[in-house]
């Protein structure tokens, strides 16, 4: 039985100020695999991640981690199964230094403090931030954040790796790297995006959500594809298969 | 001091606490009391001593030299923040009027030596100060306040206050230059201003906790924060300890300069 | 208006160290039985928006002198008295060692001056009944201007007495509280409007933040004022017995002020009591020998009002004092030098 599964039935979700932000959203992802999530903004992306790790609740519906279900006493276990990397790494590395920082999650697991150095150690060595261990947050630069923000949710082991907005404000080169760290991943992921070229790297599958509810799952290479369903949610097709000639000069 | 002065002096400040050399590699607690001990024994020194006091720029001086912080640095930032103790101290002169001769001669109010006394008193404590920030980590020192007993609440939001505090000055710095830039002369400066701006800093700052607080349950958080390290007192930090306690109580019992001098004077004459 | 170590006495320094540390004590037990986990991360962040923010100045209107945020009174609101005291220490904490904002033992002082009396005097006694439910823009500003006003006024008398008491200053008693309380209180109303201002834009923008906070700690649950008193009381003569070995031989600073305020050139002679003991105390522990320019006993005493004349020194021994003096500096920076001058030929 695989533990790597995520499931949405029906889940809806209103904010208390009244907002219908999801309107029954349901999907089922498996073991392995790497899912886009793409749509316009206010379309639901965020409510939709918080829900996976718990952080909110649905109103109606259910969500279900391998083979516990979301509810308010099993959020703690919920939350060892789904890490999320939110989307500014400075609210997630709140400790005095990058060590502590990646420790964080795996001290809180329980675990005594040698396998507790060697989870941090492997980490930091899979998002190549190891020469950072000492260094407080506030001394590393935006690429470097996200890369320990990055390393601070795996040293929890997760089942599954959820991120919103992963190279958001990243320099080409450390685009680059977020992109080739995920690939580099086993970890089922899930990652929700602007940046179309990354889903499209990352991502085998893709989900487009429009209003609080999802109007297209596929094949990511398919949807991401189709400018007309794009261009319906505020998007446009992928740089990368947008074949643009080359111009002489500025536009007149 | 501008907003923009102020910054990069912490941000100098902050990066040379995280250098590695003897003194920084002392233990935290070691310096804390170290400092503390200094404070005290400059200031339990009489209000018209100078001369005694001398001495103990040693260690101040002794702690920059090993510790590889620039001297030009401290002792512009203890000019910087003279302004108080000067102006209170200044009065000392005129209230106090009683003529002292300290050389043949030579003789002057004995407001002048007091004042003296806040001006030397001044720069030695404001300088150690400034040298047990620039020596051991804001973090380092959070520790060995927890080691040396206060409470782990306190200590927990002050390792908190340090991380974002940078975070917040920086978000200030943007709004006030986005205000600078939109006013004209001083138009724009005023107090309504300041509220809005102030107002909305906090809120964002309340919505930033919460975020916070979202990635801490995301990994795990139930309440305490967990911490791993066991540093223990090595035989080098005792030593320091020791070695700076005992120069302190010699200073305040011995009058070195002028035990000095009456040796010089006794070889010469 | 920031105590300064060069004005402190050891004993009016450890004095206030105590009652300071004994107060982020008890504030901490207080806030971790009620503690909300939010809290944590919320204090510290909010400890460094007011870091920030005192940072940023205005133009007072009028005057065209710049102002500053001092913050304690707008954390009390928002977070209750032992939260907002226990980040208004952290602020000052952080400033004492990356400002230099007056030195390490002056930061004990600092911390009850600017701590104690906006969070557990004006905001309980002044704040809370004014404000009452929070609601009413006039109520708020009344609330704040006049518990921003007392607190500063209570910070700075302390800041007149602390610096008495140590008696490194020359200045009468009159002289410095003219000079200080003035100036706060128009600081205080300053204050004041800009707390008030806050709290009215809080209140528009998110409300819930103002009703969520504040009083689920009660304040003096199991503390009688006069419990307080006599224990800082109990504090002031243990410390000040203890650490005036380490002072000098005459608490010089009492006497002084005390003669200026009461006009008199000498302290009446107190046979009785704890002045006497003190006294007695000292005389008994002043192997510690005072240095500086010594009044021999027989000398003619002060005349009224004046400081007491103060005999010719023996040139001989000033001088050499002097050049001892100098020999000193140049022998300690000299070695601060060399040492830094091999540090840089052995790296490359």
């Amino acid at each position: 039985m695989s533990h790597h599964l995520l499931e949405f039935k029906d889940v809806r979700f209103r904010y208390p100020d009244g907002t219908e932000a999801l309107k029954g959203i349901t999907f089922l992802i498996t073991h392995g695999e790497s899912v886009g999530i793409v749509g316009a903004n206010g379309a639901g992306k965020s409510t939709l991640l918080l829900h996976m790790n718990g952080h909110l609740l649905p109103t109606s519906g259910a969500v279900t981690v391998g083979e516990v279900p979301l509810l308010k006493e099993t959020r703690p276990e919920i939350r060892r199964k789904v890490g999320v990397v939110f989307q500014n790494p400075d609210d997630q590395l709140f400790m005095p230094t990058v060590f502590d920082d990646v420790a964080f999650g795996p001290l809180n697991l329980g675990l005594p403090p040698d396998r507790v150095r060697e989870r941090v150690h492997e980490a930091l060595r899979q998002v190549g931030a190891l020469a950072l261990s000492d260094k407080p947050p506030h001394h590393l630069s935006g690429g470097e954040k996200s890369a320990v923000a990055i390393a601070t949710v795996i040293a929890m082991e997760p089942d599954i790796l959820v991120m919103d907005e992963p190279a958001a404000s990243l320099d080409p080169k450390s685009r680059r790297s977020v992109i080739g760290l995920l690939n580099s991943f086993h970890h089922s992921k899930i990652v929700a995006s602007h940046d179309l070229d990354l889903i499209l790297d990352v991502c085998a599958r893709c989900l487009v959500i429009r209003d609080g509810a999802i109007v297209a799952d596929g094949r990511a290479a398919e949807i991401l594809s189709d400018a007309t369903l794009l261009a319906e949610n505020n998007l446009e097709l992928p740089l990368t298969l947008q074949g643009r000639p080359a111009r002489e000069g500025p536009r007149r | 001091m501008s907003f923009e002065a102020a910054y990069s002096g912490l941000g100098r400040l902050d990066r040379l606490s995280y250098r590695d050399t003897v003194v920084h590699r002392l233990d935290p607690r070691a310096k804390v009391v170290a400092t503390m001990l200094f404070a005290v024994a400059v200031v339990s020194f009489p209000r018209y001593e100078v001369l005694s006091l001398l001495p103990l720029f040693l260690f101040p001086v002794l702690i920059a030299a090993l510790g590889d912080i620039p001297a030009g640095f401290i002792a512009k930032k203890v000019v910087a923040v003279s302004p108080f103790a000067v102006f209170i101290g200044m009065f000392n002169p005129l209230f106090d009027s009683a003529a002292v001769a300290i050389a043949p001669g030579v003789s002057v109010s004995a407001g002048w030596i007091s004042f003296a006394s806040i001006l030397v008193k001044f720069a030695l404590t404001i300088s150690a100060a400034l040298l047990l920030i620039a020596t051991t980590s804001f973090p380092g020192i959070c520790r060995g306040l927890r080691r040396l007993g206060l409470p782990a609440l306190f200590v927990s939001q002050l390792l908190f206050l340090y991380r974002y505090l940078f975070v917040l000055i920086e978000e200030a710095m943007r709004v006030v230059r986005a205000r600078d830039m939109r006013s004209f002369g001083n138009r724009g400066a005023g107090m309504r201003v300041f509220v809005r701006i102030v107002g909305t800093l906090f809120l964002r700052t309340v919505e930033r906790a919460e975020r916070i607080y979202g990635a801490m349950l995301a990994r795990g958080f139930r309440g305490e924060i967990p911490s791993m390290r066991r540093e223990t007192l090595r035989p080098s930090d005792a030593v320091f300890m020791l070695a700076a306690g005992g120069f302190f109580v010699l200073c305040r019992l011995v009058p070195v300069p002028q035990t000095i001098g009456r040796l010089l004077g006794g070889l010469a004459g | 208006m920031h105590m300064a170590d060069a004005l402190l006495s050891p004993a009016v320094g450890g004095t206030f160290w105590a009652g300071t540390i004994g107060a982020i004590g008890y504030a901490s037990k207080k806030l971790k039985e009620h503690l909300d986990d939010r809290k944590i991360p919320l204090m510290g962040v909010l400890g460094a928006f007011i870091f920030a923010s005192q940072m940023i100045n205005f133009t007072i209107p009028g005057t065209g002198s710049s102002g500053h945020l001092g913050g304690g009174m707008i954390l009390a609101i928002l977070l209750g008295p032992h939260a907002a005291f226990l980040v208004m220490a952290s602020v000052l904490t952080v400033q004492a060692l990356f400002f230099a904002d007056g030195g390490l033992l002056a930061l004990g002082c600092n911390i009850w001056n600017l701590g104690i009396y906006p969070c557990f005097v004006a905001w309980p006694l002044i704040y809370k009944p004014l404000a009452g439910d929070g609601r009413n823009p006039r109520r708020i500003l009344a609330a704040s201007m006049a518990s921003g006003i007392a607190g500063l006024q209570m910070g700075a008398f302390s800041v007149v007495l602390q610096t008495l008491l140590s008696g490194k200053t020359a200045l009468p008693f009159g002289t410095f509280l003219l000079m200080m309380q003035p100036i706060h209180l128009a600081i205080g109303v300053i204050e004041g409007f800009v707390t008030a201002g806050v709290i009215h834009y809080v209140r528009a923008a998110r409300p819930e933040i103002l009703d969520s906070s504040a009083s689920s700690v009660p304040l003096a649950a199991g503390i009688s004022l006069r419990n307080v008193l006599i224990g800082f009381l109990a504090l002031a003569i243990v410390t000040g017995g203890a650490l005036s070995w380490f002072a000098s031989a005459r608490p010089d600073g009492l006497e002084w002020s005390i003669a200026k305020v009461t006009g008199k050139g000498e302290l009446p002679e107190q046979q009785h009591g704890v002045p006497a003991a003190l006294k007695g105390l000292q005389e008994r522990t002043a192997f510690l020998p005072d240095y500086g320019f010594k009044s021999p006993s027989g000398e003619p005493k002060a005349k009224k009002g004046e400081a007491p004349a103060w005999p010719a020194v023996d040139a001989a021994t000033s001088v050499s004092g002097l050049i001892g003096g100098v020999l000193v500096l140049v022998v300690a920076f000299g070695i601060g030098w060399a040492i830094r001058a091999f540090r840089r030929r052995s790296i490359p």
